[in-house]
């Protein structure tokens, strides 16, 4: 089937089996490889995108149901060469190993601060309790979150 | 695989009348996850999750109908009078999947680990199915949910909503797991107090095939707060050993069995100590409200 959707302020179109997921999608049709798969069964964030404003696991959305709407993926956060705050933030603090669960967390982080510019610790751990990270021990994911959310303050 | 995306209800019956293989997809949390490993592959699908008549609620003369499409996290911030409704959506899974996933899909699903399943037994809540025309049958919880993943759902129907009598009093839900998020409960809890009926309620979920009341619970709580004139004056005194009394007996209203999450009896006793402390927190709510 034909869906059509408008994908980080773009309308693109891709013929698609009608059983495919959004983030399958995203990934095999519209070549955005940002948003990652690791367990499509949402236990793991990794391929967290927006989907009408809405922060989803897009590996749980079938993509027929994103049809004539609105998905933003960790590709709209950085201007051209332009790192977005949480994306700085997480290399300067050491949050990225393998990098992975980064574009997840990355998207979730954005999310949560939108919602909340100065989270509390026990609102960030709540907040990224469905963003896995098999690297890091997520110390530095938090660390990198209270950063991000100085910047945002910042700037 | 053929798929509909109606814009309204009435065209969602319609095709459901027309085409009643056609699976209804809201959140896609439960039916995704089949689909992604081939564990489901249906001749066709019906996109329900956009449907503005099921993701509304409204109030009529003391009861509540909540759409079968509204989310965990639209009741977390917008139904917080209903606060053990609220307790069992923040425990649902992360942000992306409560953003996502509706009480529709935990009806439709009828897992006996769906948590606002537990709530909606305490509400003694009734689940309202319409088809083609408009046509309602409405079910009261237990009659729907009729056993593990088994539901009482007609081919032609989709669930509109469930509807109960608001109540005043306290209440809460509370589920024991492996971790603080993201899990499904080994057991869960909720109880209801209904100070105009004087009636308590307690439903269990994850310890029986399906949600489970405990009537005995129930009466011998209800009858220990009458017996002590405690419905009147909430600091009246009760006889000694009523919480212990009372998880004893929501614990032997259980019917749990061992799985890889628990062992039936770690459930059993986990039942004991969920409504031992429900029951405390619920007496020590009405104290302070006075
Ligand atoms: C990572 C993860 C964590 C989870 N954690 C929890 C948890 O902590 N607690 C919990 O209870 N659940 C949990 N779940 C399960 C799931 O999120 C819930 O059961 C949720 O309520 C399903 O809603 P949905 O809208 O996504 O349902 P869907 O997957 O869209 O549908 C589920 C079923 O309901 C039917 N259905 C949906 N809407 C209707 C309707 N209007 N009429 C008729 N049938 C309908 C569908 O046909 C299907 O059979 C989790 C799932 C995931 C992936
Ligand atoms: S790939 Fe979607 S949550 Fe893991
Ligand atoms: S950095 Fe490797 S999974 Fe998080």
């Amino acid at each position: 089937m034909i869906i059509r959707l408008k994908v980080n302020g773009e309308w693109r179109q891709a013929d698609v089996w009608p059983g495919a997921s959004l983030l399958h999608v995203l990934r095999e049709h519209l070549g955005l490889v940002g948003s990652k798969n690791a367990c499509e069964q949402g236990e793991c964030g990794s391929c967290s995108v927006w989907l009408d404003g809405d922060l989803v696991c897009s590996c749980l959305v079938l993509a027929a149901q994103a049809h004539e709407r609105e998905v933003q993926t960790v590709e709209s956060l950085a201007e051209g060469p332009r790192l977005h705050p949480v994306q700085e933030a997480f290399l300067e603090a050491g949050a990225v190993q393998c990098g992975f669960c980064t574009p997840g967390l990355i998207v979730a982080v954005a999310d949560l601060l939108q919602h909340d510019p100065a989270p509390s610790e026990l609102t960030i751990r709540e907040a990224l309790a469905g963003n896995l990270c098999r690297c890091t021990g997520y110390a530095k994911i938090i660390d990198a979150v209270k950063l991000a959310a100085q910047k945002m303050g910042n700037a | 695989m053929r798929i509909h995306l109606p814009r309204t209800l009435d065209e969602a019956l319609e095709i459901k009348a027309t085409d009643p293989e056609a699976v209804p997809l809201a959140g896609g949390t439960d039916l995704m996850v089949l689909l992604n490993f081939d564990r489901l592959r249906p001749a066709a699908m019906l996109e329900v999750s956009r449907l503005p008549e099921l993701r509304a609620w409204r109030w009529e003369n003391g009861t509540f109908l909540l759409g079968a499409g509204v989310t965990y996290s639209r009741i977390v911030s917008s139904l917080t009078e209903f606060k053990p409704l609220v307790e069992a959506s923040r425990t649902v899974g992360s942000p992306q999947i409560r953003n996502r996933a509706t009480i529709g899909g935990n009806l439709g699903t009828a897992s006996p680990a769906g948590d606002a399943l537990p709530v909606l037994a305490a509400y003694d809540a009734e689940v309202v199915l319409i088809k083609a025309g408009g046509k309602t049958r409405t079910l009261p919880w237990h009659q729907f949910l009729v056993g593990p993943k088994r539901n009482a759902l007609a081919p032609d129907e989709l669930i509109l909503g469930v509807r109960w009598t608001v109540t005043r009093g306290p209440g809460s839900f509370s589920k024991i797991g492996t971790r603080n998020a993201m899990v499904i409960a080994v057991a869960g809890l909720c109880l209801v107090m209904d100070e105009g009926q004087r009636q308590l309620r307690v439903a269990l979920g994850s310890v029986g095939p399906t949600i489970l009341r405990a009537p005995d619970a129930e009466a011998f709580a209800s009858k220990a707060l009458t017996g002590a004139g405690a419905w009147e004056d909430p600091r009246a005194a009760l006889p000694p050993r009523v919480l212990e009394e009372f998880g004893e007996r929501v614990a032997a209203a259980a019917r749990p069995i061992d799985d890889v999450r628990g062992t039936a009896a770690y459930r059993r006793h986990a039942c004991r100590v969920l409504g031992r402390r429900a029951l405390a927190w619920a007496l020590e709510d009405r104290k302070l409200r006075g």
